[in-house]
């Protein structure tokens, strides 16, 4: 009964061994690799490009999932208002989630191309620049405009799976905080939060593991450039193995991204547990 | 969910119209903007033709002389055809593979209460979690290894790398909500497991299965890195790849036959959601609940 668990032994596990080893070695495609030890680790380490594509990952996972985090419980909040239309708005507001990463990348391209960007070209018809904007030509625009793109694929989730724990908080509780004089934010402080708390901790770690890993939208939107300033540690790993050859050096990237995944599991984990605790352990 | 569901009618009626035009509507009328906009730019980009494309004078919100030139190139001039193929055959066959694998999987963590159960059904938890951006490095060299490598079995396998650990953590949740006392009936009338599973299990899980499939699909369509790492040639590349590697050449690009391709490779999946949105949504909240 569990053709499933060869699978994920074949494909899963097994793959994860080899790339903690694959790491330790310094295969190349096509050519067996011998033990190197930490090899790989020391020369990233001292390697500028990978200190800076450390860098851009934690601010691009930090940055995007900050705001993804603010305006998806925002979108969450008003769609958890009586409104005409609601199932409708819910799915049209995830389509952006729905449609494939690559191709929206694409879309998202084209709006910031440097000659033609229709951003651009609004900001001058209103006169509030006087040239087009290069969006993906200078690092800092570079790094902005990749974390609105991935802002705009992360809100959905967020404000989608957030909706369904606003849904679980009783009306009733509003009411009573508002006879005991409650101002509308404190209500949202005092009663929206602590109770979604536990949900937020799951979707905030789902979010943050997704955003760190994220490789579809650089790859199609700068590869990297310009001068590495959009590298992240997954498209970096990329490039030194799969284009680059070096297998062994990009497998020890990816595993060097293995602690802060841990790091926000752990936090997960521990968000489940609380949820647990504050309902008595009794809610499935 | 809690038992308050009926009384949603809250303290809304104490806010006033315009009140709510300005924290309600005209928020949410600026999201859905900055949301959509996007796809009506694909949309109406695929239409114009070249020279509308490249001026920077005119209304470029709107198509003056719309055209399907972008289209017919994209059809009859690229393989884009066949990566339509490929995405369709691969996503269908992985998510079959791998709901069926899911299924007895679940139903065997679930049900069979074997020593150990509750530790594989966390290791599946966190197996979803494994990013596809660590593992395609080493499972790189397995498919070559394995021989696999540019063909489409080589997707058809890894894919249900992250789609079984979440269809297995999705359909436990369903099983776990079916009586026990339905099986046991049937345990005593002679049943044998397998026939409990497709007989009495499965048709009740019925909604479970629908999400689990489409959100299968849907994230093996959506599926790049394995594509763009595994297939080189362009007979077994899929949408994503295909429209990213091969209509992107040299210094001049079709922007118009690229959104084409983009519109075109986000339809199916964006009908197949619009039928299931209900499956899709709980889908989605589900597995984040658990």
């Amino acid at each position: 009964m569990l053709p499933a668990g060869v699978l994920l032994l074949l494909f899963l596990t097994y793959p994860l061994g080899l790339g903690v080893w694959l790491g330790f070695t310094d295969t190349k495609i096509g050519r067996g690799g011998e033990w190197i030890g930490l090899q790989n680790y020391e020369f990233l380490w001292g390697d500028s490009v990978t200190r800076l594509a450390l860098f851009n990952t934690l601010f691009y996972t930090t940055v995007a999932s900050v705001i993804k985090f603010a305006l998806g419980l925002w979108l969450a909040i008003l769609l958890n208002e009586r409104l005409p239309f609601k199932t409708f708005f819910r799915s049209v507001i995830l389509l952006p989630y729905i449609v494939p990463t690559a191709l929206s990348a694409i879309a998202f391209w084209w709006i910031y191309d440097s000659q033609f960007s229709i951003i651009s070209w609004a900001l001058v018809k209103m006169g509030l620049i006087d040239h087009y904007i290069d969006f993906l030509g200078d690092p800092y625009n570079a790094r902005l405009a990749t974390i609105v793109a991935n802002i705009w694929r992360g809100v959905p989730f967020v404000a989608i799976t957030l909706l369904a724990g606003l849904q679980t908080i009783s009306p009733s509780l509003y009411e009573a905080g508002a006879i005991d004089g409650a101002s509308g934010w404190q209500r949202f402080r005092y009663i929206t939060l602590p109770l979604l708390t536990p949900i937020i901790a799951v979707v905030m770690t789902f979010s943050v593991l997704f955003t760190f890993t994220d490789f579809q939208l650089i790859y199609v939107l700068t590869r990297g450039g310009p001068l590495n300033a959009t590298h992240l540690m997954a498209t970096l790993s990329f490039q030194r193995a799969i284009s680059g050859g070096a297998l062994g050096e990009g497998a020890a990237i990816a595993v060097a991204m293995v602690p802060f995944l841990l790091a926000a599991i752990l936090f997960s984990y521990f968000g489940l547990q609380r949820r647990a605790w504050q309902q008595g352990g009794s809610d499935s | 969910m809690k038992a308050n569901d009926t009384d949603t009618q809250g303290m809304y009626y104490l806010a006033s119209l315009p009140r709510r035009v300005v924290t309600v509507y005209i928020p949410l009328a600026i999201f859905v903007f900055v949301l959509l906009f996007p796809f009506y730019w694909m949309g109406v980009t695929s239409f114009k033709p070249d020279n509308e494309l490249l001026s920077r004078s005119g209304n470029p919100f709107w198509v003056v002389a719309p055209t399907l030139a972008h289209f017919k190139k994209l059809l009859f001039h690229t393989s884009y055809p066949e990566w339509m193929w490929n995405t369709v055959f691969v996503s269908v066959v992985a998510t079959f593979v791998s709901l069926l694998a899911s299924v007895l999987a679940a139903y065997a963590i679930e049900r069979l209460r074997f020593r150990g159960s509750r530790q594989i059904g966390l290791s599946i938890f966190l197996a979803y979690l494994v990013p596809p951006s660590i593992l395609f490095i080493p499972l790189a060299s397995i498919v070559f290894q394995l021989g696999l490598f540019d063909t489409k079995w080589a997707l058809i396998l890894t894919y249900p790398t992250f789609l079984i650990p979440f269809s297995t953590w999705l359909l436990m949740g369903y099983f776990r909500s079916i009586p026990f006392e339905l099986e046991e009936c049937a345990l005593i009338d002679g049943a044998s497991r397998l026939q409990i599973l497709w007989k009495i299990v499965l048709p009740l899980s019925v909604p479970g299965l629908i999400s689990a499939g489409i959100f299968a699909f849907t994230l093996s369509w959506n599926e790049f890195i394995y594509a763009l790492t595994f297939v080189s040639s362009s007979e077994s590349k899929t949408v994503p790849v295909g429209v990213v590697t091969e209509l992107v050449e040299g210094d001049v690009y079709h922007w118009g036959a690229l959104m084409a391709g983009a519109l075109l490779g986000s339809l199916p999946v964006a009908v197949v959601y619009s039928f299931f949105v209900e499956y899709y949504v709980s889908g989605l909240t589900g597995a984040v609940k658990e």
